[in-house]
Formats: C-alpha cells, sequence, structure tokens
C-alpha cells in the first residue's frame, strides 16, 4: 500500500469522491485490489470491464452497500467509516440506480419518489410531491405518478428510479449497469435521461457497456479486469488507442459484434 | 378512408360449449374419464350423505320449547341450545350485568365498521386504537373496578365471548411479537439478540399449548410470591400469546425471506435507516405474503382456546360440555358438538374469506 493512503489531507473543494488504496475482500476472496480513483464534480465516469471484475462492487463500495477493508473512501468530504452518522450523511448525498430497479412494488410511483424525501429529508409531504412531479416530469412519466411500479414497463421504471433517487436531491450519482435488463428499445429512453442528467452537470458514475453513451457523455473510462483498474483515459484516447492489452482483448470483443 | 386499410374482423361469441353452464360442466367435472368418474362417485356419496343429514338437523328437528320433552321428532334437539343459548354466549356472567358485554362487543362493532369504508381518512389511528387501547377499556369494562361496576371475576366469564376475548386478544397480541421476534432472528449482526429470538421462539413452538397452559395455571403461582395473585384468564392469556408469538415469528421470517435482497438495498442507498426501511419497505410487502400464514395461525388459534377447559375456564365448548353434564340434558353431545362445530366454523370461514379478500386488495400488479 501507498504512503499517502494514510496521509490525512483534507479533499479539495471539487474533488467529490476519493478512493485511496482501497480493498476489498468477500471472505478471503481478493475483489477489490489497491483501487484509487478521484473523481471531480460534474464528471462523469464510465466504468466498464468483463462479468466479475469487480465494477458492481467498487460502485457500491461508494455508498457503503459493501464495506471496503483496506484504504480510504472520501465522498463529498466525508470519509466511510464503520461510523453510521456517516454512512447516513453520505447515502443522503449520493444515488443510487440499479440494474433491476428495486422500485418499491407496494407504493405508488409518486410514493415511491416522496417516501425518501419525507422520511429521511423530512420534507413536508406538499413540497415532496411537488418535487416528485418535478423529476417525474423531467423523467417523462408525470402522468404515470399514480400508478404501481409493477404495471410499468422496464424502461417506464428504470426512469421512475432514476427520479425517485434524483427526488433526495443528490451531489452523485451511481449507475450499475441501469440498461442491461431492458429490452433494446427500452434502452434509448434511459440514456437519454441520464444523456439529460449529464447535461445538468451531475456527478456520475456509471457501470455500462453502452459504449456509444460513453463516447458521448463521459468525461473519463475506466477498464477493470480482476478487481484492479488496469486503465484510466478519456473516451476518445481509451477506445482508439488502448494502452493495455487486456483493454485490447475487452474491446475488441465488446465492440467486435 | 384509405380503402386499403385492413378490415377489423368481428368480435365472434365464443363456441356454446366454452361458456354458460355447459361449458363449465364440461371444462371441470367432465374433462376426462377419470374425472367424469370421479364426478359420479362424488354425488353418488353425496346422494347418500347428505339427505339423512338435513333431514336429522332441519326437517325432523325439534326447535321451540323449554325441555327435553319437547324434542318428540327423531330429529336433533335444537331446544337443548336454545334453551341454554345465553349460558354458551356469556358463560355465568350474571344476567343482570350481561349488558355489559353486549356494549363491548356492539361498540367494537361499530368502531369497526369505517375500517371497511373506503373514504375514512383516520385508519390507522382507529386501527391503532382497535388494536392497542380498547382491549384495556374492554378488559377494565367487563372486571367492572376500574368503572366502579359491580366486580365480576374472571371467572364468570365464559361461552363464545370469551372465546373471542381469547383468541382476540391472543391474536393482537401475538403479533408484534411475533414480527420483532422474526426481526430479532434475522439480525445477524446482534448475536445475542439472535440467540435469544431463537431460543425464545423455538421453546414455545416446542411445548404443546395444553402444557402451556398447565404451567401457567398450576406451576406459575408457586414461583410468585406468597401472596402475590394473578388472574387466571390473564396467566391464559400471557400463557397463549407467547405461545402463539412464537408461530407468527416464524410466518413473519417466512415472508422476510421472500423479499429480494434488491429491496434492501434500493431503501438503504435512499438513506432510510433499520426501523424506517424495516417498517416502510420491509414489512408492509413480507406481511402482505404472509397473509394466508397469518390468517392461518389466527384460526388455529381461535380452535385452541377451546383448551382453557382444563384451567377451569368455560368458553364456548367448555359452556357446551358442561351443560352436557346437567342430569336433565344427558345425551345430547350430538347436538352440543354440533352446535360448537358450526359457530366455529362460520367464524373461521369468515375470517378466511375476509384475508381473501385483503390479499386481493393488496394486490398491486404482477411484481417487478
Ligand atoms: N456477496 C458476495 N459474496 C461473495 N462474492 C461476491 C459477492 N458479490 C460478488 N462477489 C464476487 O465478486 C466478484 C465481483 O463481483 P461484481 O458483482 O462486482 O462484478 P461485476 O464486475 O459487477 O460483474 P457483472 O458485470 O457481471 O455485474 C465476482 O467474482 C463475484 O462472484
Ligand atoms: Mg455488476
Amino acid at each position: 500500500m501507498s504512503e499517502q493512503a494514510t496521509h490525512q489531507q483534507p479533499a479539495i473543494d471539487d474533488v467529490m469522491i476519493e478512493l485511496r488504496g482501497m480493498h476489498k475482500w468477500y471472505d478471503k476472496f481478493h475483489v477489490l485490489k489497491d483501487i484509487n480513483l478521484t473523481v471531480h464534480k460534474g464528471e462523469r465516469i464510465v466504468v466498464c470491464g468483463p462479468s466479475g471484475s469487480g465494477k458492481s462492487t467498487m460502485i457500491r463500495c461508494i455508498n457503503r452497500l459493501e464495506e471496503h477493508q483496506r484504504g480510504q473512501i472520501i465522498v463529498d468530504g466525508t470519509e466511510l467509516t464503520g461510523d453510521l452518522k456517516h454512512v447516513e450523511q453520505i447515502r443522503k448525498e449520493v444515488g443510487m440506480v440499479f440494474q433491476h430497479f428495486n422500485l418499491f412494488p407496494h407504493l405508488t410511483v409518486l410514493d415511491n419518489c416522496t417516501l425518501a424525501p419525507i422520511w429521511v429529508r423530512k420534507m413536508p409531504r406538499r413540497e415532496a410531491e411537488e418535487v416528485a412531479m418535478r423529476y417525474l416530469e423531467k423523467v417523462k412519466i408525470p402522468e404515470q405518478a399514480n400508478k404501481y411500479p409493477g404495471q410499468l414497463s422496464g424502461g417506464q421504471q428504470q426512469r421512475v428510479a432514476i427520479a425517485r433517487s434524483l427526488c433526495m436531491n443528490p451531489r452523485i450519482m451511481l449507475f450499475d449497469e441501469p440498461t442491461s435488463a431492458l429490452d433494446p428499445e427500452m434502452i434509448k429512453e434511459v440514456l437519454d435521461t441520464m444523456i439529460e442528467l449529464a447535461e445538468t452537470g451531475m456527478t456520475m458514475i456509471c457501470v455500462t457497456h453502452e459504449m456509444g453513451f460513453a463516447k458521448t457523455v463521459a468525461n473519463r473510462v475506466i477498464f477493470m479486469d480482476a478487481g484492479e483498474i488496469v486503465e484510466e483515459n478519456e473516451p476518445h484516447e481509451f477506445f482508439n488507442n488502448p494502452q493495455q492489452d487486456r483493454t485490447k482483448l475487452f474491446l475488441s470483443q465488446i465492440l467486435g459484434h | 378512408m384509405d380503402t386499403k386499410q385492413f378490415e377489423r374482423g368481428p368480435d365472434l361469441p365464443p363456441p356454446i360449449t366454452e361458456i354458460g353452464a355447459i361449458g363449465w360442466l364440461r371444462r371441470n367435472l367432465f374433462s376426462s374419464w377419470l374425472n367424469s368418474l370421479l364426478t359420479v362417485v362424488v354425488a353418488y356419496l353425496l346422494w347418500l350423505m347428505l339427505p339423512p343429514l338435513i333431514d336429522w338437523a332441519l326437517i325432523s328437528s325439534d326447535w321451540t320449547g323449554t325441555s327435553r320433552e319437547d324434542c318428540t321428532s327423531d330429529g336433533a334437539c335444537w331446544v337443548f341450545v336454545s334453551v341454554r343459548f345465553n349460558q354458551f354466549m356469556y358463560g355465568f356472567y350474571p344476567e343482570a350485568q350481561q349488558w355489559r358485554i353486549d356494549l363491548i362487543y356492539g361498540t367494537l362493532f361499530l368502531l369497526m365498521i369505517p375500517l371497511f369504508l373506503k373514504a375514512f381518512p383516520w385508519k390507522t389511528w382507529l386501527g391503532g386504537f382497535i388494536i392497542f387501547v380498547y382491549p384495556f377499556i374492554a378488559y377494565g369494562f367487563l372486571d367492572g373496578a376500574w368503572f366502579g361496576f359491580e366486580v365480576i371475576e374472571t371467572t364468570k366469564w365464559g361461552g363464545l365471548s370469551l372465546t373471542l376475548i381469547l383468541a382476540g386478544i391472543g391474536c393482537v397480541a401475538a403479533l408484534p411479537l411475533g414480527i420483532l421476534l422474526a426481526l430479532g432472528r434475522r439480525a445477524t449482526d446482534m448475536p445475542i439478540v439472535k440467540a435469544v429470538c431463537v431460543v425464545f421462539i423455538e421453546f414455545w413452538r416446542g411445548v404443546p399449548l395444553i402444557t402451556v397452559l398447565f404451567m401457567s395455571s398450576v406451576m406459575l403461582p408457586l414461583f410468585l410470591p406468597e401472596g402475590v395473585t394473578f388472574d387466571k384468564l390473564m396467566r391464559a392469556l400471557i400463557g397463549i400469546t407467547l405461545f402463539q408469538s412464537a408461530y407468527m415469528a416464524e410466518v413473519v421470517r417466512g415472508g422476510l425471506q421472500a423479499i429480494p435482497k434488491g429491496q434492501y438495498e434500493a431503501a438503504d442507498a435512499l438513506g432510510l435507516g433499520y426501523w424506517k426501511k424495516t417498517a416502510l419497505i420491509i414489512m408492509p410487502q413480507a406481511l402482505k405474503i404472509v397473509i394466508p400464514g397469518i390468517v392461518n395461525t389466527f384460526i388455529a388459534l381461535i380452535k385452541d382456546t377451546t383448551l382453557v377447559l382444563i384451567i377451569g375456564l368455560f368458553e364456548l365448548l367448555g359452556m357446551i360440555q358442561n351443560a352436557l353434564n346437567d342430569p336433565n340434558w344427558l345425551g345430547f353431545s350430538t347436538e352440543g358438538y354440533a352446535f360448537t362445530a358450526m359457530v366455529f366454523w362460520i367464524i373461521c370461514f369468515s375470517l378466511s374469506r375476509y384475508s381473501m379478500h385483503i390479499e386481493r386488495k393488496l394486490h398491486t400488479g404482477h411484481k417487478r
């Protein structure tokens, strides 16, 4: 481990996420090895890599759905430790969108969106509903507000999930393969929503294999393999001039067909 | 209009063999030769058994009168039930005071009506009042001491009203306790809490209710200090509640296990803490899944209340057996048990239908 990992230094204003020498194990299995990553405010990072390389695990560490065992994770100036206060603080600021949407099936779309603002941010219901409707309009499904998630298509559900996260007014959004459970015709509507979100200047980390999205939206593409960040570059260089053999192999596989 | 446009075909009625009574019969009773055979055999058995039963219970039976001499036909003698009806409902509660029971149950009934009205906005509060406050008011009212009425000891309570008290309070108290136990049993990060819950659940599930009742009435007083008495009904209620909560815990745990990990993660990611996550996201879904199991446990409890007879509390079945020992009414056990069975069946069946109604109401479209 590098010496600077232990070197306590307040994050610079404009750094939103900082991973320093972060390691994670599942029992004896070393999933993440010495991850170092700095994400600045408004940056949009796309993470790609083969299945099982630890992409999900890495972004799930950022809002502590998974616990890391070594190194530091600092989100918006708060370090993630066992301290529940810090965890709660960070989760308020970090929104997450999952591959399988994970909407709450027993609540209407509107209630899905207002639940956390009301119970976590203590927002009055009225106001929460107004905020929710605003975001549902942004993701273009205000007319579905009173339906249940089970009555929506996959693409609509994922857009609700994005709106639900945005209602908490997060400073960072994490996406874990948001389109890979969707039919092709629905992928576009979700990607369009994400592109619009990117245009608002949201800090985003996005695990995805949608290379078109990476090329148009990302500031940086990160390639992971076997628990390590193998290569990191701006999209044009990353796709046209990959440095590492593993990256080349991966790109040839996903772009080859 | 474009002439080349594809014309929509007219809607045709389905073939006659698919709809109506004939269609139903074909599909359900005579769909294969085995099914047809079963239909015929069952119809024959029904034809053998039903007419004598109906004849005994309804046609050649006696309904009115005051003593066994009024039962002249060879069918059922419902006079036995009608003469003793008051006792079957109220036990040994003095007749002059029975209005208290009527009032308590009548009020309960009225209080529950708004729960079924769609437009009523304070359902949660009213439900909470009925579940957490009303039982105490009812207990005080029936006992009388708190309200300055004539005190009627719980040993005098009995009949169907006691059955409903035992079952109702048992259910109402066991559900929250069961939920906490189920949550405790899944708290892998709190090994001591978990261990306590596991031991508690396994202990109470492992002993028969009858033993629990015996212990509560015979053994518990041995451990209490001299002079401290503890109402017998109260002891039975505590025993039943603890026993029942263990079953409830396992039912609820089944529901918890069916909730996908993604639900917990989504709640965590939104920043909901443990209790908010549990109360707002996990429990509503888990309980919905296990409504049939919960009702099943309730129904079992309602029938198990008959066991309190062995500690000297006379609920409905107890009162019937008591009446059967009356020298004037020897030999009417068939009527007595048939009546009891009928009452229990009506209660349990209504509950079962009501639970199906709730399930349908809570159904919010197909899953994910
Ligand atoms: N809860 C867990 N317990 C043990 N091992 C796990 C657990 N979750 C993931 N793993 C393992 O950790 C590795 C990384 O998993 P992860 O889900 O982060 O991969 P991924 O890069 O997101 O893959 P995919 O593209 O398939 O989603 C995999 O080998 C996986 O089997
Ligand atoms: Mg993944």
